[in-house]
């Protein structure tokens, strides 16, 4: 505890999230890798988390955004899984929407896209996305929370306790992934826990479990860290150059999330800050600005007072 | 079924291998055209990244205008008047003493009682108090108030009363002491957040809202105090309107993030308190000198001033958190420009 370097605690690589949050004997630190080259969007993650979190309703609306209506994630929404459709082709892979017609022997009817010209038509691709809090190294939110509501638990993953939040709601304009949200009716603020609840019993978070094609992966980060650069390669090899990973590096502005993604198109695309860069990074210069201010005002007025009574 | 436990995995699933892009491979039935070859190959240039359906990327700041741009003007109005009471009271201006330490025990209350109303459960407020965190400006702002609202308290009740003089003394100088800090302080509380026109900031608004509070109380000096007494507030309510108009101008100077401050509602309200904190300050300057109600004109214009800047600046910043493109392109810029 007393080798701790305050400024890494801040900003930059943090190599023990759990020991420098005051956790001696810390198990693993344990995180989320979400594939989502092998994401079917068929959100049971979404399901599985409100049912376990007893998660409120979120909203019933028809967006017209693909086939996402939950539109983001909030107080409501821990897991979100986003729709994004392209005209561009998945690797190897074919939208065959330009294939020569098939005569199926049906009467005369005209299918949509028979008078286009192959050079016409267009590829597609779907992207789908299970998006989630990325229980940052360096997360605003806890360090921002007046009350000590948000803390680090000894998986390294952050938490609000229900039972001390005073909803100041100052955490939710501090996370640079918009994730964290005030829920008005309750007034308190609500996000994953990573199902802390459940890693306490050595199980693994309920959207993993429920996620058939295993896009969500629960596990220690390191392990998820070798698992993912391994993944990113193998889909390289396979002409799917577009693949990347997302929040996995300890060096980027957050200090690496501890739920980190492997996508197929650019940060942007999927809604997520390309280069999040952790608030509390400038903190120092911010309290050294605020006390030169401070000093201005008590001299400044003083000077007014200075001289001879007029 | 899989399981993932603190022990490591137990039967994995095949799936997560599944190789998309490869399966289902239809080469023979792709159009040939030119040397389009397999792998990565865009029908169209990539466009530039936009967005996820124009949505933001931040969760908007869930604070209530009224409680939070009200609590800085009461915040600013009160710090600064404890400043401007001390002065009061240590050069013999006995009526623009009072007044000030009337004025900072009344604005701090209303600062501390709109703070407590925008809680989503005000029934625990004190948690506020729980622990003390340099990394949260709340935390430091609530610790802060905690010193300085006794303070401004005995200060008022001992100058009204005439009761324990010597404690009174104690008290002006230690609430001017706290009071530019907590002037001060909500320009970090702004800035230690992910909304881009505030973040970009930080440099200039504890300034911007020092200059802002030295007009408020200078504006309520010019209110409450005799001909005779106001020479001082006439001074610093020049003095911060400059302050604050330098720092504004620097503050409005980051490029694409700081467009919301001279756009839609933000826009208008900043442009009216600008015009209302020049034309307060040269009234000061000039007419509040000679005539009573000259004064209250150029007071009464510098509290307006300071009130529409602080809902000017958290308007700016809800319009820098709806639009993602404040989040978005300077990022981009970053990652191009580190290659």
């Amino acid at each position: 505890m007393t080798d701790i370097d305050l400024k890494a605690m801040l900003y930059g690589a943090e190599h023990d999230v759990a020991r420098d949050a005051g956790y001696p004997d810390a198990p693993p630190r344990m995180g989320f890798f979400t594939d989502t080259s092998i994401c079917i969007g068929c959100k049971a993650c979404e399901v599985a988390c409100k049912e376990w979190n007893h998660v409120p309703e979120d909203g019933i609306n028809f967006t017209g955004m693909s086939y996402d209506n939950s539109v983001s994630l909030g107080a409501d929404t821990w897991r979100h899984v986003k729709f994004i459709e392209q005209p561009k082709s998945l690797g190897n892979n074919f939208a065959g929407l330009q294939r020569a017609p098939v005569d199926l022997g049906m009467p005369t009817l005209t299918r949509p896209g028979d008078e286009l010209e192959a050079d016409q038509a267009s590829e597609f691709r779907w992207l789908m996305a299970s998006d989630v809090c990325k229980h940052c190294t360096h997360a605003a939110c806890l360090d921002v929370c007046p009350t000590g509501a948000l803390f680090r638990t000894e998986f390294g993953t952050v938490v609000v306790q229900q039972d001390v939040c005073n909803g100041c709601g100052y955490c939710v304009p501090a996370c640079p992934y918009g994730v964290i949200d005030k829920r008005e009716d309750d007034g308190r603020v609500w996000k994953c826990t990573l199902c802390y609840d459940r890693l306490g019993e050595g199980q693994e978070p309920a959207c993993a479990k429920a996620c058939p094609t295993e896009s969500i992966q629960f596990g220690p980060l390191d392990e998820l860290r070798e698992r993912a650069a391994k993944r990113v390669e193998q889909l390289h090899e396979s002409g799917v150059t577009d693949a990347r990973l997302y929040g996995e590096s300890p060096d980027d502005g957050v200090g690496g999330d501890g739920a980190f993604f492997l996508l197929l198109d650019e940060p942007e695309v999927y809604g997520l800050p390309p280069d999040p860069v952790v608030t509390t990074r400038d903190l120092p210069s911010m309290w050294k600005h605020a006390a030169a201010a401070a000093a201005t005002l008590l001299a400044g007025i003083a000077l007014c007072f200075g001289g001879r009574r007029s | 079924m899989t399981d993932v436990t603190k022990d490591g995995l137990v039967g994995e699933r095949p799936g997560r291998e599944a190789m998309i892009g490869a399966h289902g491979t239809t080469e023979r039935l792709r159009p040939r055209r030119g040397k389009r070859r397999g792998g990565e190959q865009l029908m169209v240039p990539p466009a530039e990244p936009v967005s996820y359906y124009g949505k933001p990327v931040l969760n908007r700041p869930v604070w209530s205008a009224g409680d939070i741009a009200g609590y800085l003007f009461t915040g600013g109005l009160a710090g600064a008047s404890s400043v401007v009471a001390a002065g009061a009271e240590l050069t013999g201006r006995d009526t623009l003493a009072r007044s000030a330490k009337v004025t900072a025990l009344g604005a701090i209350s209303v600062s501390a009682g709109l703070l407590v109303h925008d809680l989503g459960r005000p029934d625990r407020f004190y948690n506020m108090l729980r622990v003390f965190k340099p990394t949260s400006p709340m935390s430091v702002g609530s610790w802060l108030l905690a010193g300085y609202g006794p303070a401004a308290g005995v200060a008022a009740l001992t100058d009204v009363t005439g009761l324990f003089p010597r404690i009174g003394r104690s008290a002006t100088l230690a609430a001017a002491g706290l009071g530019p800090a907590v002037a001060s302080y909500t320009g970090v509380l702004f800035a230690d957040t992910a909304v881009p026109a505030w973040h970009e900031a930080y440099r200039e608004l504890p300034f911007v809202f020092v200059g802002s509070a030295t007009i408020a109380a200078s504006g309520l000096g010019l209110l409450a105090a005799p001909l005779a007494e106001n020479a001082p507030v006439r001074r610093s309510a020049v003095l911060g309107a400059l302050v604050e108009l330098a720092a504004s101008h620097r503050m409005e100077g980051h490029g694409l993030v700081s467009e919301p401050y001279a756009e839609a509602k933000a826009g208008r309200l900043l442009r009216a308190s600008k015009a209302l904190t020049v034309a307060g300050a040269f009234t000061a300057a000039t007419l509040a000198g000679r005539s009573r109600l000259g004064a209250a004109a150029a007071g009464g214009a510098l509290l307006a001033a300071s009130a529409i800047t602080r809902f000017g600046i958290f308007q700016a910043g809800l319009q820098s958190a709806d639009d993602p493109k404040y989040t978005l392109r300077p990022q981009r810029d970053r990652l191009q420009s580190r290659g």
